[in-house]
């Protein structure tokens, strides 16, 4: 029984359409930025912000708001795509990306986006800030949730370990976590860097809820975080299989895509294949 | 001479007071709760307290979530944990997004004695007062400790706070203002400024009485305990009024309060004679506080003869 009605999946869909076409058109423009692992983050991110979170676009620093920290800020594109989308900024200031005088850093900073709820961009310290969140959000008896999404690669880093015996030690159980697990790191597939396998046994080992999805699934994305909901007492990492440029097929699983934009030609293929060319939706 | 009194037992007891007025401060420790003096905080306010354990950069990050949450977060280990290991965490997660977090370290410098260069930090001041947005406080003794711990509280924004293990002599009194950005004058003098931070500041006030009895030198003194920003005006006025300076702090002097009061005052009109005292760019070694702080030029008589130093070059 899925979690979403067939009209809901498809609303999504297109709006993480769109989302993707803001990214390789703002990297494009930028000429530089990360198109790869923001593709692969886009469903997430886009599930999030249009069905599970609770904010409020026309006043983004709502107390009682869901918050979320992109762990891996070079996927900041995707994140600015979807909160555009959303409403926290206009969609033609994602044109400005990574320039000079710009809102819209080439990784997230709390201090010059609407919308964004922490500065990331040095790999590993997301988790730490996203745990510190949720232990606020206890002491204060708040019931908003903290998300927050994590690269693959990031697992390699030390910090990210002491937050996950910090999350569980401490029942963080509204603190909930994506591992967008497109298999690429910069300098190639994170196994063949330095092994993060097994990942659902590590974390179940630290004393996280650990789920597992298809990561382009608006439905298991959703109902993933349903299931972590009923869960009392601990954090939950979803670990969601993604891939890399997702939905523009030269970028799909793609090393060369992880941190370098798409030139002009690429950018008009990229538009073809997300189906802007013919008018897109 | 002097009483004597531990800066970090001021830090203490002053945190519990704070959390008794204001229930938005958090307490972090990494599994030296006790050596810094949090325990009564935790003991009082157990659910505002939270010991990460052995996990600095992890503690940063937590402290920046909770920070971004409406918290002032209190996050305290030795200063060689706090700056050295946590740096690119203090960088990106606490000093870029400016947020209301006051790094307090304790076991500064080299006179935490037996544990020997491992754990004498020795250049935390230059690694806090280059990030942007951070201020640098570091009190001269019990009294200070206490004044500097309410005054970060009451300011917004990111503060590194320093302070060492032993007990150091009490040199202000308790009603003596206090006030950030601001240095204090101890002693007024005419042929020397004496410029000292932490616990120099009283070698500075022994070197003075030194200067004073056995040179017939008239040395002025001012404690310079918050060493960013610093207090440009009083720098420059010293310098105009006594013709020369002598810098002391416990710290490497390469990148210390002594580079930032020379720099001030190469920018100044008042190019005046100027000596640094502090330890050389070198790792410390094991012993004991007053053994190491004579090795390694940290004393009065130290300040004395640059005093001299600077006399002659007038």
């Amino acid at each position: 029984m899925p979690t979403l009605n067939g009209s809901k999946v498809e609303e999504l869909e297109k709006i993480a359409r769109r989302v993707r076409v803001h990214i390789v058109r703002s990297t494009n423009e930028a000429g530089s930025g990360h198109p790869g692992g923001s593709l692969s983050a886009t469903d997430i991110l886009t599930a999030l912000y249009f069905e599970v979170m609770d904010h409020k676009p026309e006043e983004p620093n709502w107390p009682k708001r869901d918050r979320l920290v992109l762990s891996k800020g070079h996927a900041a594109p995707a994140l600015y795509g979807v909160l555009a989308e959303a409403g926290y900024f206009p969609v033609e200031e994602l044109m400005t990306l990574r320039k000079l005088g710009s809102r819209l850093q080439g990784h997230p900073h709390v201090k010059t986006t609407p919308g964004v709820d922490a500065s990331t961009g040095s790999l590993g310290q997301g988790l730490s800030v996203a745990a510190g969140m949720a232990l606020a959000a206890k002491l204060n008896r708040e019931p908003y949730r903290v998300f927050a999404i994590c690269g693959d690669g990031e697992l390699q880093s030390g910090q990210i370990w002491e937050a996950a015996m910090f999350s569980s030690h401490n029942n963080l159980d509204n603190l909930i976590v994506f591992l967008d697990r497109n298999n690429l790191q910069i300098d190639g597939s994170t196994e063949k860097v330095n092994s993060i396998e097994p990942i659902i046994s590590k974390w179940n080992s630290f004393g996280w809820h650990v789920l597992e999805i298809e990561g382009h699934d608006m439905d298991e994305i959703v109902d993933s975080v349903e299931r972590a909901e009923e869960v009392h007492g601990q954090p939950t990492m979803i670990i969601a299989h993604t891939v890399k440029g997702k939905g523009v097929p030269f970028m799909e699983g793609s090393l060369a895509f992880h941190g370098k934009a798409a030139n002009d030609k690429q950018l008009e293929t990229a538009l073809e294949a997300l189906g802007e060319k013919n008018g897109g939706d | 001479m002097w009483e004597m009194a531990k800066q970090r037992d001021a830090y203490g007891e002053t945190l519990v007071e704070l959390g008794r007025k204001r229930d938005n401060i958090v307490v972090l420790g990494a599994d030296l709760a006790g050596s810094c003096r949090l325990k009564k905080f935790g003991e009082e306010f157990p659910e505002r307290m939270f010991n990460v354990g052995i996990a600095e950069q992890n503690m940063t990050g937590i402290a920046a979530g909770l920070a971004l949450s409406g918290k002032t977060v209190f996050s305290s280990t030795f200063a060689v944990f706090a700056t050295g290991r946590a740096y690119d965490q203090i960088r990106q997660s606490i000093a870029y997004p400016e947020l209301d977090v006051k790094i307090v370290a304790t076991h500064a410098g080299i006179t935490v004695g037996g544990d020997g260069a491992s754990h004498q930090m020795l250049e935390d001041i230059a690694l806090m007062r280059v990030l942007p947005n951070v201020k640098v406080v570091a009190p001269a003794d019990y009294n200070e400790s206490r004044k500097a711990t309410f005054a970060i509280a009451e300011e917004e924004g990111p503060f590194y706070m320093r302070m060492g293990r032993s007990s150091v002599p009490i040199i202000t009194e308790k009603n003596d203002p206090f006030e950030l950005g601001k240095a204090t004058v101890l002693r007024e003098g005419e042929d020397v400024t004496l410029i000292g931070t932490g616990i120099m500041v009283s070698e500075c006030l022994k070197a003075a009485e030194m200067l004073n009895k056995q040179h017939d030198v008239d040395a002025k003194v001012l404690n310079m305990s918050t060493i960013k920003p610093l207090d440009d005006e009083s720098i420059v006025r010293s310098a105009r009024d006594t013709g020369g300076i002598v810098t002391a702090e416990e710290h490497v002097v390469s990148q210390g309060m002594g580079s930032g009061i020379s720099q001030v005052l190469a920018e100044s009109n008042y190019h005046v004679p100027m000596k640094r005292v502090g330890i050389p760019n070198v790792f410390g070694e094991s012993g004991e506080s007053d053994e190491l702080m004579e090795k390694y030029g940290l004393t009065a008589e130290h300040i004395v003869e640059s005093a001299h130093d600077v006399l002659e070059r007038r």
